[in-house]
């Protein structure tokens, strides 16, 4: 480190740096940046999560629809459902294989026909559900029931998976928009308050330049209190995100696994890995931006 | 030492009707260890002429040496390096206002990384030589004219630079103080120091007689 730098601690600011970069506003800023990034970052993260369950139970869910169930099968060894039960069975892609009941039916379909389907005398299919465990399509399994019970038909989730694949990718790319605007607000910050700290300590600056300090020494002054205002306003911006990240944790916990209570300890852990991360880029971007921008305005001196 | 080449100086700003140079093919040398009065009416181009030698500024035209370096081929860096080997007095002063004397005296030193012992026994020093150890912890605006050209003399010369260059450094002085200074800068001068000093004091010139060089309207008009 640059002896003038050393002398600054023991002597406290020589350049007068704790006025001219003052530790109000761009802490205030990078602050509000960093929370917003830390929004950013936990709704990108969370988008993830909720795809992932959901693309795996949506994927894999299988609806056999069997009309006329007790109806012979093509083979006339006995009803089309048991026909159809057999070939799941048998099938070991196939998982949870369960009839609805008749009770189960009634609940489905009471909120259009209201009450009890059979005094209606409605021929009702049978619904079996199940859980596709294969790794390909299962069109396959589809053509062999068609064949034991025509009419039956699966529905599977994997178009609404694919779906929800191109939603979530989508609102991840605006997250990232997010994150790269915020880093560029965070540069333009730094950057501004600078050069208005250059513009304040100008004579002061031309004086020891010309007792001959070095342009990297100078830089590097301005670019560690720069650091340390990025710092301490992103730590505050982080904190200040992370309850408000739990508490939507709490809200969005319905639709991705059991309640918890609201909780830090029941962000994600990709989250509480990477929200330390914002500080450390935020002391970086100020790093940088301070060291570039007074490189830069000292090259007008002689 | 020094040596400058048919040197011309343009200021950028400068009014564009007629006489934009500062300084026109100015050319001369200074042997090392050697003492240079500059004189010439007020705007003849002295402060000029001493920003070139300083690396203040860089000549349009002409080919400067300093300390023995092609100044015009310096990177930066090395530039930064040269300039710590060159005690300046500016006609302003330039004092940082939010370091006391004491601080203002070192910074040469620790730009030049001494250590802080030495730091301390040469600043107090060169305070009593300029007659201002009773004043070193007070900051600039808590002095007079004169104390803190004093110190902006002291500053100069603290680092044992290879050279001194000074812009009016009595000008706010009284004539026992002009003299003592002039006392410093002369034994510094004998112990190898090269030294330029710009003045308008001519019975100050006429006391200490070493050879002048004389501008007048941007040319060199005298030399020896
Ligand atoms: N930064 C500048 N920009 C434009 N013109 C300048 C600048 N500095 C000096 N000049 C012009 O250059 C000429 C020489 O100025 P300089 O300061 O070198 O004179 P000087 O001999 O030191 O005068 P003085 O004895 O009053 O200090 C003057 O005409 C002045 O107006
Ligand atoms: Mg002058």
């Amino acid at each position: 480190m640059a002896a003038w730098c050393m002398m600054a601690r023991h002597r406290g600011d020589l350049l007068g740096l704790r006025s001219a970069l003052s530790d109000r506003l761009l802490p205030v800023l990078v602050g509000a940046m960093s929370f917003l990034a830390a929004l950013a970052l936990g709704g990108a993260l969370a988008c993830a999560n909720l795809a992932q369950s959901w693309q795996g139970d949506t994927a894999a869910a299988l609806t056999i629809q069997i009309p006329q169930p007790a109806d012979p099968d093509a083979g006339n060894d006995g009803t089309r459902l048991a026909a159809v039960q057999r070939a799941l069975a048998a099938n070991h892609d196939v998982q949870d294989a369960t009839v609805l009941t008749t009770a189960e039916m009634n609940r489905l379909i009471a909120p259009w026909i209201g009450g009890d389907a059979a005094s209606l005398g409605l021929a009702l299919p049978a619904i079996i559900t199940a859980q596709w465990a294969g790794s390909g399509s299962s069109d396959a399994l589809a053509a062999q029931l068609q064949q034991l019970s025509p009419g039956t038909v699966i529905r599977t989730g994997a178009i609404w998976a694919q779906r929800v694949a191109t939603l979530t990718t989508s609102l991840q790319g605006c997250a990232l928009a997010v994150l790269l605007i915020v880093a560029l607000v965070a540069a333009a910050v730094v950057a501004v308050a600078t050069r208005s700290g250059l513009a304040q300590l100008r004579d002061t600056i031309e004086i020891v330049h010309g007792l001959g300090a070095l342009e990297a020494d100078i830089a590097t002054r301005f670019a560690g209190r720069a650091t340390w205002l990025a710092l301490a306003g992103a730590l505050g911006g982080t904190v200040l995100a992370a309850p408000v990240l739990a508490w939507l944790a709490w809200l969005a916990s319905p639709f991705t696994g059991p309640a918890h209570p609201a909780s830090l300890f029941n962000l994600p852990p990709a989250l509480l890995a990477l929200l330390p991360l914002l500080p450390a880029c935020a002391a970086l971007i100020g790093w940088s931006t301070a060291q570039i921008t007074v490189r830069g305005w000292l090259r007008r001196l002689p | 030492m020094i040596r400058f080449d048919d040197v011309w100086l343009r200021y950028h700003h400068a009014a564009r009707d007629g006489e934009a140079e500062a300084l026109r093919a100015v050319s001369f040398e200074i042997e090392e260890g050697g003492f240079r009065w500059l004189t010439g009416p007020s705007g003849a181009g002295k402060t000029s002429l001493l920003k070139l030698i300083y690396l203040a500024e860089h000549p349009a035209r002409g080919r400067i040496e300093i300390l023995n370096t092609r100044a015009n081929r310096l990177t930066r860096r090395d530039a930064a390096l040269l300039r710590r080997r060159i005690g300046v007095v500016y006609q302003d002063f330039r004092l940082l206002p939010q370091l006391d004397a004491y601080d203002n005296v070192a910074l040469p030193m620790r730009l030049a990384r001494r250590g802080e012992a030495q730091v301390k026994a040469d600043v107090t020093e060169i305070l009593r030589w300029v007659g201002l150890a009773h004043r070193m912890h007070a900051r600039p605006d808590e002095l007079s004219g004169g104390e803190q050209q004093r110190i902006a003399i002291a500053r100069a010369v603290v680092a044992r630079p290879r050279l001194l260059v000074a812009d009016e450094p009595t000008g706010n002085l009284d004539d026992e103080q002009a003299q003592r200074l002039m006392l410093l800068i002369t034994a510094l001068n004998k112990l190898g120091t090269t030294v330029v000093v710009a003045t308008h004091n001519a019975a100050l010139v006429e006391h200490y007689p070493f050879p002048r060089l004389s501008l007048e309207n941007g040319r060199l008009v005298h030399d020896g």
